[in-house]
């Protein structure tokens, strides 16, 4: 009896199961590796749609370190991300400590407030710009008949990069929530019945409970929502363009541009290069520190 | 029952209704900005033009028209343009579903963590960067003029988004039905096959979903790889902005037809995206 059901552990464990995934990782490889290879042939290459190629082996790179609207757009990235974690974060993790509560229509609640992450970014981006325009916009209207001064939202320079966070904070809030609210309905409920035991108050139950518990939970939706905001590109196109001026073009808006409105592929293959370096880097450093948080 | 127990009980009840309300002030402080954005563009897309133009704005539409949907569909080819989104979306989430429930099965059960990792990249990297380069080859190819450069390009979303969810699910399936039928002499395809698979059937329900959201929501590929006749719709919708005379409401209302499938879509079958979100925290592009 035991040596046909070793036969069958040993078939159904492991390696053995690996050919399952070689179709996937095939067209994986297809679509993601091979560009990847085929961009570092172009960075290294002069090359304008149209006309032929000339290699110039790194003078791309060399031309980027001194390029003032990349460094500027490196700039503007990093802020538009900074502030595109840390709010969302708050206001998620906020948001996930009213939804863990039980309440009338709270499913229906829920899958209100995650609307703002399944509707097309394009669509609910148009609305916005709509919403925002400096004489005719609602927001202005909103804001004038509370007393407050109207703003220039994305058609000034200061208030662009705030402008075009707000909308992002709206439509990805609701996935640091889900992120959250998983960390929260798997927290143990003993703790929290021994601090009360104990005369622990609401904010200290928080603080020394609730927080530590969901800590590997917000890293993690750290770490995505720092990739996602470095990726960025949909609400930035529609809305402001990377306007005006220059003033919120990121890297990736001005990768798009090099690429598709210059058709300077060689170069804009060398800026996706350098992107890519950045993302991973972060990536890495921010998974690093869930592994901390993890086993802290 | 005793008279303390009574008033304690009555305590209960005025404190479980004091949080109650704080509550409902909670719950509509944080729900209100998803519904006023989505409101005031049905509203947008419900009035004429010179309610759309007015300032102070018109909040309800009276009465409400329907102009702005005629006129979308009037003058621009927006049948083309869904029917493009649907062969695509249907075409990548397709594909996704024949490569990525066995690739979620095979990675879940020989724990590869690494080549979980390969795919997650996917998820990881710009779309912009494997953009340039599929572009280029398009072009070379002469694809350029077809919708297949922007279903390629779609797998990217859709795969990972599958393999993700899949391996979740299959990992918290007990493992002892595929055993019973690997001693009984099945080949590991046919163990899969019929037995893991037919159980996985809710686990493929929400990876289509969120494969068919975040396929039907990208925009960037439909907009670069895209030409006049074969732009998806989201593409289609921001051309509207940049090439036709800007008036608000037909491009509220194209905005509307565009992502109302989506919306409808979550309300209905939150609970099963709610788990599938928090099971991956995956999301395209």
């Amino acid at each position: 009896m035991t040596a046909p059901i070793a036969a069958a552990a040993a078939r159904g464990y492991g390696r053995n199961y690996l050919p399952f995934a070689y179709p996937a990782l095939a067209i994986t490889a297809m679509v993601i590796v091979f560009p990847w290879l085929f961009t570092l042939f172009m960075s290294a290459h002069e090359w304008k749609i149209g006309s032929p190629r000339e290699f110039v082996g790194f003078a791309n790179y060399v031309k980027l370190a001194g390029d003032p609207r990349f460094l500027e757009s490196i700039g503007h990235t990093l802020w538009f991300t900074l502030l595109s974690v840390v709010l969302p974060i708050a206001f998620g993790t906020g948001a996930a400590l009213v939804f863990n509560e039980r309440f009338p229509l709270r499913g229906f609640c829920r899958a209100v407030f995650i609307l703002p992450m399944m509707a097309t970014p394009v669509a609910v981006a148009l609305v916005w710009k709509m919403m925002f325009h400096p004489q005719l916009g609602v927001l202005n209207y909103i804001l004038t008949s509370v007393g407050l001064p109207p703003s220039l939202w994305h058609t000034s320079i200061d208030t662009v990069i705030p402008t075009l966070v707000m909308v992002e904070v709206w439509h990805w809030t609701p996935l640091v929530m889900l992120i959250v609210l998983g960390g929260l309905a798997a927290a143990p409920t003993e703790p929290y019945e021994s601090a009360r035991l104990d005369g622990a108050n609401a904010w200290q139950m928080f603080r020394y409970i609730t927080l530590p518990l969901i800590m590997p939970f917000v890293v993690l939706a750290v770490v995505i929502r720092t990739i996602d905001a470095l990726k960025a590109f949909d609400t930035i196109f529609v809305i402001s363009e990377g306007g005006p001026g220059t003033a919120s073009e990121t890297i990736n808006i001005y990768l798009y541009l090099q690429a598709f409105a210059f058709y300077n592929i060689g170069y804009a293959s060398a800026i996706v290069v350098v992107f890519f370096v950045l993302i991973i880097v972060l990536a890495m450093v921010l998974l690093w520190l869930r592994q901390k948080s993890k086993w802290s | 029952m005793s008279a303390p127990a009574r008033t304690s009980e009555l305590s209960w009840l005025a404190r479980r209704v004091a949080s109650k309300l704080a509550f409902g002030f909670a719950v509509f402080v944080i729900v209100s900005p998803a519904i006023l954005v989505m409101l005031w563009m049905l509203s947008l897309s419900l009035k004429n033009e010179v309610d759309n133009m007015a300032y102070p704005p018109v909040f309800i539409p009276s009465p409400p028209t329907l102009a702005n949907f005629e006129a979308v569909f009037e003058n621009s080819n927006l049948m083309r343009y869904l029917v493009n989104s649907l062969l695509v979306t249907g075409g990548a989430t397709l594909v996704a579903i024949l490569v990525g429930v066995p690739a979620g099965y095979g990675i879940a059960k020989a724990s590869a963590h690494r080549t979980a990792i390969c795919i997650l990249i996917a998820r990881i990297t710009p779309a912009l960067s494997y953009l340039i380069p599929l572009y280029m080859m398009f072009q070379m190819l002469g694809l350029t003029g077809s919708l297949w450069p922007i279903f390629i390009t779609h797998l990217v979303i859709t795969i990972p988004i599958f393999v993700y969810v899949m391996i979740g699910f299959f990992e918290s399936l007990p493992p002892d039905l595929e055993e019973a039928a690997l001693i009984d002499g099945c080949t590991l395809w046919q163990a899969f096959r019929h037995v893991a698979l037919p159980l996985a059937r809710p686990g493929i329900v929400v990876a289509m979903i969120l494969s068919i959201i975040f396929s039907w929501n990208n925009f960037v590929f439909g907009a670069v790889l895209g030409g006049r006749q074969t732009r998806t719709l989201p593409a289609a919708v921001y051309n509207m902005l940049t090439f036709e005379q800007v008036a608000w409401g037909p491009l509220a209302a194209a905005a509307l037809l565009v992502t109302a499938p989506v919306l409808v879509l979550t309300l209905f079958i939150q609970k099963e995206i709610v788990g599938g979100l928090t099971a991956g925290g995956v999301k395209g592009g």
